[in-house]
């Protein structure tokens, strides 16, 4: 797949698709969206840049092992159901910090924390089997 | 939702009690060894801080169960619904004395077993994750003891499974693909059992929550007749799966003797009573009258169970293929207290859960140092241990006495309670097949020492000699070893000569399951 116009056009794609992926994130708390949708765009735009740039130069971008980065997100949910023993609560209960930032509203919640957690999850297990079946392809 | 709630009465649908920190305990076990779990994982290439890594956390969860069983024992069952919704839709843990004590001696194994994969588990295995699957593998055992909500259950189930696919083929050789091929896919076709039951269930009562749809289930009438008929039909052949019963039973013998010996001995130690457990918890508590409708059936199963299993040892000349069919054994005669059903039935039956864990871990342990010794697992070219190292030749005579049920061992007693309640039921047949199958089992386990320990050398070596070990594999017995496999062996030694406090453990924990008015309680409170 090394044509030139996958090439010039993966890593400009791949970034795209990671901002993308941050944005279906974030905005999955009320809409559609949410960690495991973003975790899976994030983990193809790896899996694209793989592709057209080898898996190599994927591996120095993303700077941690991908199931290091899963074994955060999961240390991240994990933790996010921790605060309300805090507050007497029982586990997984929510917590909220809303900030008001230009005149908005930003809601800042352990939610949001799982949420990042789940994405981190898929992001670093998918992205671990795709990088490891392109590695096999190019052996 | 900013901070405060708009004017509607939440107390209808959450908790808005305090909750007490000492009730985090029933959500500790799951959250320590996720959290460790996920810390391993993330450290994994640093192979020489995993042990110390993975022993903390198993450490933590060791002291996790013995509190939470404590308070189990002090305020009786204890839930906690997850996120503060209230029961039949918040999630809920709820942990009784069955739970609690299955529970603490899951992570007291686990605590030896990781002692010994220190030794046994070579840095690349360290790499591949032996850890972090350990820990997760305990997230999913714990988690299926302790909840209270049957998809839940599912959920660790599969969480469970999927460690123990890692931890099987940690060496990603040929034989342990195979097993995992065979063990993956009964497995999943089980897992799949399970589900279709609780889409069925879910469907049928609108509920999840096991003490709701134990409220709920002698509403659908008879047990003979329709869905409740095929619910409890599913459920019994998914956990037979899952706890290798006859006849489903051929996926254990064929995957167990591939993995590393410490994995073969969690695995041999964990997983089967974690269906065992599932078929107590589902059939006496949410479907006790299915379990009278079905109890010849499981009877039967139970027997054609301790049959197979012993027999099937009979048979074997390698050592871990022939206590893949002892645990299988063991199998059978819980099932036997489950089909029995009374009080001491499953105070017996769950006696012989906590044996049954120890006592197959020890023996995988055990038979791992008999191959570091003699290089072989083969009783065919074992042999001459006795002469080389005597005391670990008694360490493995008394457990081999314990898993054939022969006093002064913790074999012993679960089994005078089963075959008690079996001819105080009227199931002679049943407490026979319990005789016979322990006395099988003696044989089989004598054979094995006889040849592994008291023989000289290998096969055809000549009665009065002694051929010398080869000297390189004599050190490599480290003390190390000692200790996980002497923690294990003093409590078979324990609980045979001082069984009245698992006596009392156990009955607790039959009295919660065979009357379960106390588990609907602490879920829905005095109505």
């Amino acid at each position: 797949m090394r044509t030139i116009i996958f090439r010039t056009i993966a890593p400009y794609l791949a970034a795209l698709m990671v901002l993308f992926s941050i944005f279906v994130l974030l905005r999955g708390h009320n809409e559609p969206g949410g960690g495991f949708i973003g975790g899976l765009i994030a983990a193809s735009s790896l899996a694209i840049y793989g592709i057209a740039c080898g898996v190599a130069s994927v591996r120095r971008a993303i700077v941690f092992h991908p199931m290091a980065i899963s074994g955060f997100g999961l240390f991240m949910g994990a933790a996010a159901g921790l605060l309300g023993l805090f507050y007497k609560q029982p586990f997984m209960t929510s917590q909220w910090w809303p900030i008001y930032l230009f005149g908005v509203e930003i809601k800042l919640s352990t939610p949001l924390i799982f949420d990042i957690g789940v994405y981190l999850v898929v992001v670093g297990a998918i992205g671990s089997i795709a990088l490891a079946l392109e590695e096999r392809e190019s052996d | 939702m900013a901070g405060s709630y708009p004017s509607v009465d939440v107390s209808a649908a959450m908790v808005t009690q305090p909750v007490a920190a000492g009730d985090w305990l029933v959500v500790a076990p799951v959250l320590i060894t996720m959290i460790g779990g996920a810390l391993c994982l993330m450290t994994r290439k640093n192979t020489d801080a995993q042990p110390k890594l993975g022993m903390i956390f198993l450490s933590l969860l060791v002291f996790a169960n013995v509190g939470l069983l404590a308070r189990v024992l002090d305020k009786g069952v204890i839930t906690m619904v997850m996120g503060g919704w209230l029961p039949p839709f918040g999630i809920a843990f709820t942990v009784d004395a069955l739970g609690a004590t299955l529970s603490l001696i899951a992570s007291i194994v686990a605590f030896t077993a990781g002692l010994y994969g220190a030794i046994s588990v070579d840095h690349t295995g360290r790499r591949y994750g032996f850890y972090p699957f350990l820990l997760l593998l305990l997230t999913g055992v714990s988690g299926a003891f302790l909840t209270g909500d049957i998809f839940n259950l599912y959920v660790w189930f599969e969480v469970l499974l999927i460690s123990s696919y890692g931890l099987l083929v940690l060496g990603n050789d040929r034989a342990q693909l195979d097993g995992a091929v065979k063990y993956g896919i009964l497995n999943l076709v089980g897992t799949n059992l399970f589900l279709i039951g609780t889409g069925l269930i879910y469907g049928v009562f609108g509920t999840l929550n096991m003490a709701d749809i134990a409220m709920k289930v002698s509403e659908l009438g008879s047990p003979a007749t329709g869905t409740l008929a095929v619910i409890a039909a599913l459920y019994l052949l998914a956990f037979a799966m899952k706890a290798a019963a006859f006849p489903v039973n051929f996926w254990l013998p064929a995957s167990y003797h591939t993995p590393n010996i410490v994995v073969s001995a969690v695995f041999a130690g964990l997983l089967t009573k974690v269906g065992v457990y599932s078929l107590i918890r589902i059939f006496m508590v949410i479907m006790p009258e299915s379990r009278e409708y079905m109890a010849d059936v499981i009877s039967l199963l139970a027997i054609a169970t301790m049959l197979t299993g012993a027999i099937g040892a009979l048979a074997q000349t390698e050592l871990r293929r022939l206590l893949g069919y002892l645990v299988i054994m063991g199998i059978g005669s819980m099932l036997a207290g489950l089909a029995v059903g009374t009080n001491l039935a499953i105070s017996g039956a769950i006696f012989y859960a906590v044996h049954s864990i120890i006592v197959m871990t020890a023996l995988y342990m055990a038979v791992g140092i008999v191959a570091l010794l003699t290089g072989t697992y083969s009783l065919r070219e074992a042999g001459g241990i006795y002469g080389a190292n005597p005391a670990f030749a008694f360490v493995f005579l008394i457990l081999a006495f314990a898993v054939s049920g022969l006093p002064p061992f913790s074999g012993f007693w679960p089994k005078v309670m089963l075959v008690d309640a079996s001819f105080q039921d009227g199931r002679g047949w049943l407490g026979a097949a319990i005789l016979l199958s322990g006395f099988l089992t003696t044989i089989a386990m004598g054979r094995a020492w006889i040849y592994a320990f008291w023989r000289g050398g290998p096969e055809g070596t000549p009665d009065g000699q002694a051929l010398a070990l080869p000297a390189a594999q004599q050190g490599v017995f480290s003390a190390a070893l000692w200790l996980p496999l002497g923690i294990l062996t003093a409590m078979v030694i324990y609980f045979g000569l001082q069984p009245e406090w698992m006596f009392e453990l156990t009955a607790r924990g039959a009295s919660g399951v065979v009357e379960p008015s106390g588990y609907i309680r602490s879920v829905f409170g005095d109505q």
